[in-house]
């Protein structure tokens, strides 16, 4: 069956701070340029950062790209490649400033240069004192780089197909690709979309987990399409959390709520982290706190019904000291959680907040896969950016303001590159496979003739509580193996989910299938790693890889300082060295993390 | 940017516009929706339509009763959306 062709330069998924700032690159070059979103462009999940972006510019205090290097690489647990670490920190005072160029309102100094304020892990002089080098715009910057980079697409004149959903990556004989395949959702039709390169900057998919802050559209979908094209995935086990989420919801409930005296009880209403943290107790670390609220549910000292969340109670303290000091908590109880903080505990659980592994790409942009014994040959063709990409800049767990530079950094790293291909190539584009588009209709066609399937909310929420239980914060062998055959049980549900409505034009039941599709692609790939990686490495915690003199914080250097890569045929694990080699300085030699 | 005047909202339009970037609007209208989508009168959906024109950081504001929304005939939808 033949399908309309739209034919472009570059084709780039996701319009998001990644997809965008790729987009200006190639778009100034002169490229014909499509941007693909599910969304209207400043909807982007990238709307929700609001911590600012990490550039040494010392404008308040001395810094240096080096000393934002090894926090870096410290924050990853050295999991993070060398190389691409520094790439990105020498490059934010230039992204940075570029931003800015574009119309970007950063916060001021009285002196007009760009304020910087202090962020945990931010150290000057190799970890020695605390350093100002995160750049803000008030608490809304994600929110301004999305809008300062989409006007400049526009004069840019790249073009913009908003409310179209990717269905799958398109490779040649050779294993090139030569575009994608989208549906426009306003009329259900698919479409091919032929390109010389296609950028994949579609972020991440934490909507895996049952408590997560990611907006609904962080499916993975890109993700999700490069495993089904026989992509690997890289180091998918290492997601950051977050202590207290509201359980069922996932809206974050700020630290300070601890600091001002908020105390966590479990079910029998005891202050559970006296027994974990006698000294600092509820304001013990946040991964001491992440494993005892894991630790009270597993044991059975959950509440609700489910017994899958524990509470935090400010009751005690005085409702107008709550009313002046955490003036926003009350608000998200009564919205989030059906509570008066004031009057009731609320439900708090870890919640999943950023995906560090992803598509594996080296610092150029350039998608990379194992190849007649090269760990890391460039998949011709293929890029990705931003949270959906593993650079691998944050390694088993990110240092906070590292994403929006993350973004940018590789936003503009890859769009370079793809200028570069494109304009290497032979004017006319590589043709496309016979029967291009027939795996995503097959796709469609399976989900509009599916009788006697299952729902697709059910088996979404059942892989969601799935890898919360079994897979989130902090991992047990047993849980894991037991996970493992739960997500393959739920892989199957997932192949035969059925919709009713079977209508074309913005069908909302067909697109939640589409992207359940790809999710399941991301709750495998991440559970299947964890299971393997038998130590503890920054976001990867497991019960049976402790502290000891030998394996310091569970972490085993002499077996696993290694990237994982996920195949999704036959669920297949291989590994690649980390590059501990930087561009042009030494190596940050290994040694315990420790803050 | 399209509007609601152009052509008659459906509700998978509507629906989808629901989806935002923020986590907290997600939740807010997915709600809304669940209760009174069935309910909405067609000038309703397209004040709801209108509405979801704003961009994430200003609708959240909004709905949370923290801004005004400055088009005053759609008081009655923020209304219902803050009560909801």
């Amino acid at each position: 069956m033949s399908v309309p062709i739209r034919k472009f330069d570059a084709v780039i998924v996701g319009a998001g701070g990644a997809g965008l700032r790729a987009a200006i690159q190639l778009s100034e070059a002169g490229l014909r340029t499509a941007v693909l979103s599910k969304v209207f462009p400043t909807r982007s999940h990238t709307v929700a950062a609001q911590g600012g972006v990490a550039a040494s510019l010392g404008n308040s205090e001395e810094d240096h790209w080096h000393w934002h290097m090894y926090d870096t690489v410290k924050g990853s647990d050295w999991l993070g490649d060398q190389d691409a670490i520094e790439f990105m920190c020498r490059k934010a005072n230039e992204v940075v400033v570029e931003l800015e160029h574009y119309g970007m309102p950063f916060d001021r100094l009285d002196n007009g240069k760009i304020y910087q304020r202090p962020f945990g892990g931010h150290m000057s002089n190799f970890g020695e004192k605390p350093v100002r080098r995160s750049c803000a715009a008030a608490d809304r910057t994600g929110h301004a780089m999305l809008h300062a980079m989409y006007q400049r697409n526009v004069k840019a004149n790249t073009q913009f197909f908003i409310e179209w959903m990717a269905l799958d990556l398109i490779r040649d004989d050779a294993g090139d690709v030569v575009g994608v395949t989208a549906m426009e959702m306003e009329s259900g039709e698919v479409y091919v979309f032929h390109a010389k390169a296609v950028l994949f900057a579609t972020g991440g998919a934490g909507r895996i987990y049952y408590s997560s802050t990611n907006a609904f559209i962080n499916t993975g979908d890109g993700v999700g399409m490069a495993a089904r094209a026989g992509i690997p995935l890289e180091d998918m086990e290492f997601w950051q959390f977050h202590p207290t989420g509201v359980a069922g919801a996932g809206v974050l409930i700020t630290e300070g709520v601890r600091g001002e005296g908020g105390i966590l009880r479990n079910a029998d209403g005891e202050r559970f982290m006296e027994r974990y943290a006698p000294n600092a107790k509820d304001l013990a670390s946040r991964d001491v706190v992440s494993r005892a609220m894991v630790t009270e549910i597993n044991e059975g000292r959950g509440c609700g019904p489910n017994k899958d969340h524990v509470m935090l109670d400010i009751t005690h303290l005085d409702p107008a000291t709550i009313m002046k000091r955490l003036p926003g908590i009350r608000e998200i109880g009564i919205q989030f959680a059906g509570v008066d903080a004031i009057k009731e505990p609320l439900p708090v659980v870890p919640t999943c907040h950023y995906q560090m592994g992803g598509i594996p790409t080296n610092y150029h942009g350039e998608v990379v896969m194992p190849k007649n014994g090269n760990p890391s040959e460039p998949v011709p063709g293929f890029y990705a950016a931003g949270e959906c990409a593993c650079a691998s800049v944050h390694g088993a767990n990110r240092l906070g303001t590292n994403s929006l530079l993350d973004l940018l950094v590789f936003g503009k790293s890859s769009g370079e590159s793809m200028v570069e291909y494109i304009k290497a190539q032979p004017a006319a584009h590589k043709p496309l496979p016979a029967n291009a588009a027939d795996y995503s209709l097959s796709r469609l066609n399976r989900l509009d003739t599916q009788t006697g399937g299952t729902a697709v909310g059910a088996t979404r929420l059942a892989m969601q509580r799935t890898m919360q239980a079994h897979c989130g914060v902090f991992r047990f062998k047993n849980m894991l193996d037991e996970g493992v055959s739960k997500i393959t049980e739920i892989e199957q549900q997932v192949a035969s989910t059925e919709i009713k409505d079977k209508s074309k034009v913005f069908n909302t039941a067909r697109l939640e299938a589409l992207e359940l599709d790809n999710l399941i692609e991301v709750a495998k790939a991440t559970i299947v790693s964890a299971n393997a990686r038998t130590e503890s490495r920054g976001a990867h915690v497991r019960d049976d890889a402790i502290d000891s003199p030998e394996f310091p914080d569970g972490r085993d250097d002499a077996n696993w300082l290694k990237h994982t890569l996920w195949y999704r045929e036959g669920n297949k694990l291989d590994y690649k060295p980390v590059n501990m080699t930087p561009l042009t300085v030494d190596t940050i030699a290994l040694k315990k993390r420790a803050y | 940017m399209d509007s609601a005047n152009d052509y008659q909202v459906s509700p998978g339009r509507l629906l989808w516009h629901c989806r935002r970037g923020l986590l907290e609007l997600d939740l807010i209208l997915q709600r809304f929706i669940e209760h009174h989508l069935e309910s909405l009168t067609t000038e309703q959906r397209a004040e709801l339509f209108e509405l979801l024109h704003y961009d994430d950081i200003t609708l959240l504001a909004i709905v949370s009763g923290r801004e005004q929304c400055e088009e005053t005939r759609l008081k009655g939808m923020v209304d219902l959306l803050r009560a909801a």
